[in-house]
């Protein structure tokens, strides 16, 4: 597509689509939202860039290439739900840890493998929807 | 086949020498089990594996599981010393020292399995190593072939054995083998006659039994050390371990003597006339291994004392022998380059210590005084006067041995005197890491015949007794039992044996005759396997047209009929509409959805269809809205959103729509697309229709913060509460979103490749 309005505008709503979309991803266990959803945004986001760019480009911006995102999001997931099995629990327990407390009100913050779990939702989302967005314009 | 190494190759390397040392370990670990289990002191190991299945990792230790086990890795830490020597140089070596390695485990697990489950799982485990020890040689097409043929047929067999497994654990509540065999004969439960065919077919196809035989000569493709170790001391050997673990459990029906006695004695007799037909000195090796396997079942068939100590007593003999007689056909082939029975002779002076080797085989293998054979036949004799089927047994034992003896005459006598032929090379001793283990297990073979009473005390009584399930009352096992008619078959046995040996050319002659006019199972193996190729592919014409729409109409027919079957079988009561009580918001979006579905079905533009398609959707996120789930509107929205996105990237390269919209589908199609719909609506309605089971909401609504510490109930579920079904999907994800790009990719290397237009 050659329209120089829609290009500039991309460049500006691919940034804050794809950080709107790691917002998604952190607030999902409160708020709607979460890894799926997120996923989805940031391939909208990098879809919009390959339309307005060209398929070539949108790939550069992405620096990593698509079908690796989704096997690394897929390997992320499998261990954060191996990490319970080597803790001593069932296969796929969250496991938390409260920083600067015992309980979640006395905590700052928690570490936790659940929010691993989501950003490797995330990830295969992510990928799995831009390697086959991308095959698809890449065959014309 | 690059089966001899060159006797100046390095063959100390750390894969030779390390899983032989680890063997030889093993061996001695298992040897402080021969005191306690010899005073009846079973020994058991249990890991829990699977415990909702009632599956564990249980290992039992008795006398049978002991002598096979001190089998297994006593010739394999020989076995694997030889081929390291055997194999020096080659480029694959190290790789077949694991197979070899990997396969001694798995077999060790076999035999110390207590638990069905995981005895099946080893089982299957030595089935796939060996199906890559016998193709090891994979350069060769006849060599996979074989393998191939190994893997199908024992698989198979392990598969029905499988299923006779779960069977017996379904009816007996347990799948622990010391517990069954405690309980006594399951002859008189239901199913047995089932559970015994299943299992039978299982231990039949593994252990080579007539007629399922053919697969065993044939895996004489694979080097000699694997020849010398699956193929007579250990793996086909599975089949009767089973036979004799199983012993209590299955036995005790004249089912099980019938059968047992009958595929054992045509085995044993088929196979020892076949064994003296063979000119190849390893293929008549193979078929004397194919007679013990066929004695063995036979002798298992029986349930007295002197049966179960006939079948322990040959096992032992046999194991030694024939692993011993394999290695020793190994090295003469190593040094002369032929195993052809015609050719070699006259050895005796060139490989002294070779022709020893083979001459104590040979010897126990035809039953001669002392060695640990002759009382393996005395003790057979007397079984077999004792069975149930004597009148068959006996003469067919007869005949069996008589030709066992003139084979051995053949393979250890004949290669060492009288004149030499013409050799490929001129003939020399062996290196010392491939005589040590025909040496070794010509000296046991010996010692044990020497020693009746220690060999009994160690290693066959304590077998006995697990096999009848009971202590053995003993002294069976002796070297000189007196003047009785075990002694007389004996003296008949050499006798006609010696004739057999002096005719035996001329009996090969006619015996090759009949051969040639028999059916052969092996090329009906072949035949099979092809029309089992051309069904598949007629199958695969008629289910996989590669038409997506037909693939749709199929999927959507099936979900048609099943719902209108089940609505039908249930005879569900009416569905009642009430359209009162809707917001003007409802009756907006529901109107939006209608139009849009209308317009996709009526237009002849595929971007106005896809556009409509898209109404369809945002009606049924505004849906999800109006009834607070934004998680799930959002998803929809999103998805709804890429879909407009890569469909309209097809359709770039796809033809218009017909204009006329007379597509010759269009009946049927309309005809299946309004079933559906109207059966989908009937559905939803009945579930509405029900009253709603608050259980799991109430859960998750009160569960969700206080175990999960989340607030987003959607989000908590998919990954905390149901993280394993998430993990899969996001696997569907993943894979579909490669076989696509894979797809896609292919189709443009092709189209490149071709030179088409890009």
């Amino acid at each position: 597509m050659n329209s120089i309005i829609f290009s500039a505008a991309a460049r500006l709503l691919v940034a804050l689509m794809f950080v709107f979309s790691l917002f998604m991803l952190l607030r999902g266990h409160h708020l709607p939202g979460g890894g799926f959803i997120g996923g989805l945004i940031g391939a909208v986001s990098f879809i919009v860039y390959s339309l307005a760019c060209g398929p070539a480009e949108a790939r550069k911006a992405l620096r990593i290439s698509p079908e690796v995102i989704a096997m690394l999001g897929l390997g992320v997931a499998l261990l954060a739900g191996m990490f319970s099995f080597f803790m001593g629990d069932p296969l796929f327990t969250g496991q938390w840890y409260w920083v600067g407390g015992d309980s979640y009100e006395t905590s700052a913050f928690s570490i936790n493998t659940v929010l691993v779990f989501d950003v490797g939702v995330y990830l295969v989302v992510l990928g799995g929807i831009l390697s086959l967005t991308y095959a698809f314009e890449e065959e014309t | 086949m690059a089966d001899h190494s060159d006797p100046n190759v390095p063959w100390k390397t750390l894969s030779g020498l390390g899983t032989s040392g680890l063997t030889a370990i093993l061996f001695l670990y298992f040897l402080q089990f021969l005191g306690p289990v010899a005073a009846s002191e079973p020994v058991r190991f249990v890991w829990d594996w699977i415990p909702s299945l009632d599956v564990s990792l249980s290992f039992y230790i008795d006398g049978l599981s002991l002598m096979f086990a001190l089998l297994i890795t006593g010739i394999g830490a020989m076995v694997m010393l030889y081929a390291a020597k055997y194999l020096a140089g080659h480029k694959h070596y190290d790789r077949f020292a694991i197979y070899l390695f990997s396969f001694m485990l798995s077999m060790l697990g076999l035999v110390l399995a207590d638990n069905l489950i995981a005895l099946f799982v080893f089982w299957e485990l030595t089935t796939f190593t060996s199906y890559l020890l016998i193709g090891f040689i994979h350069t060769d097409e006849k060599s996979r072939r074989n393998a191939l043929q190994a893997l199908l047929l024992t698989a198979t067999g392990g598969l029905a054995m499988l299923a006779g497994f779960i069977l017996i654990g379904i009816t007996q509540g347990t799948f622990e083998l010391s517990e069954l065999n405690a309980a006594g004969t399951l002859a008189d439960q239901p199913f047995y006659l089932l559970i015994l065919i299943l299992v039978l077919a299982g231990a039949f196809t593994k252990s080579a039994q007539v007629p399922f035989h053919f697969w065993l000569p044939n895996a004489m493709a694979a080097p000699t050390p694997v020849s010398a170790y699956l193929h007579s001391a250990t793996m086909v050997k599975a089949g009767v371990y089973l036979l004799a673990r199983m012993h209590p459990s299955l036995s005790g029906s004249d089912v099980w003597v019938w059968t047992l006695s009958i595929f054992g004695a045509v085995t044993a007799v088929f196979a020892s006339f076949m064994a003296l037909r063979q000119t190849d000195l390893k293929q008549t090796l193979a078929y004397t291994t194919l007679m013990a396997l066929g004695t063995l079942t036979m002798f298992l068939a029986g349930s007295s004392g002197y049966a179960i100590t006939a079948a322990m007593t040959f096992l032992l003999v046999h194991s030694l022998y024939k692993a011993g007689l394999f290695l020793m056909i190994g090295v003469v082939d190593h040094s002369t380059g032929t195993r052809d029975a015609n050719v070699l002779g006259g050895l005796k002076s060139s490989m002294p210590i070779t022709a020893a080797a083979a001459a104590a085989a040979g010897l126990a293998m035809a039953g001669i005084p002392p060695f640990l054979g002759f009382i393996a036949k005395e003790v057979a004799y007397a079984g077999a006067l004792e069975m149930q089927l004597m009148i068959f047994i006996v003469p067919m034992a007869l005949v069996a041995f008589a030709l066992m003896f003139a084979v051995a005459g053949i393979v250890a006598y004949k290669p060492f005197y009288g004149p030499q032929g013409e050799l490929p090379h001129e003939p020399h001793e062996g290196p010392w890491p491939m005589l040590l283990g025909p040496v070794v297990l010509g000296v046991l073979g010996l010692l044990f015949g020497l020693l009746p009473g220690i060999s009994a005390y160690y290693l066959i009584e304590p077998a006995v007794a697990a096999v009848m399930g009971a202590p053995d009352v003993g002294g069976r096992v002796k070297l000189w039992a007196g003047f009785n008619l075990p002694l007389l078959l004996s003296l008949i046995t050499f006798a006609l044996g010696f004739v057999i040996y002096q005719r035996h050319l001329a009996l090969r002659e006619r015996l090759a005759h009949i051969e040639a006019r028999a059916a052969d199972l092996d090329a009906g193996w072949d035949r099979l396997l092809e029309h089992f190729v051309t069904y598949t592919k007629i199958q695969t014409r008629l289910i996989q047209t590669g038409v997506l729409r037909q693939y749709m109409f199929a999927t959507f027919a099936v979900f048609a009929a099943t719902v209108l079957v089940t609505l039908m079988a249930r005879n569900v009561g009416g569905i009642s509409l009430q359209f009162a009580g809707l917001s003007f918001m409802e009756w907006g979006v529901a109107l939006l959805i209608l139009a849009g579905s209308v317009l996709v079905v009526l237009t002849s533009s595929r971007i106005v269809g896809l556009v409509a398609l898209g109404v369809v959707g945002i009606g049924v996120a505004l849906i999800f809205i109006m009834f607070s789930a934004p998680d799930v509107a959002i998803t929809q929205l999103l998805v709804e959103l890429l879909v407009v996105v890569l469909l309209a990237l097809a359709f770039l390269k796809m033809p218009n729509l017909d204009p006329s919209g007379s597509q010759t589908h269009s009946f049927p199609n309309a005809v299946l697309a309004v079933t559906v719909g109207v059966l989908t609506t009937i559905v939803v309605l009945l579930v509405v229709d029900q009253p709603f089971d608050r259980r799991l909401t109430d859960f998750f609504e009160a569960a969700s913060w206080t175990e999960a510490f989340g607030r987003n109930i959607v989000n908590v579920i998919l990954v905390d509460f149901r993280t394993l079904d998430t993990f899969g999907e996001i696997a569907v994800v993943a894979v579909a979103a490669l076989g696509a790009f894979a797809l896609l990719k292919g189709f443009a290397r092709a189209r490149d490749a071709r030179g088409g237009d890009k």
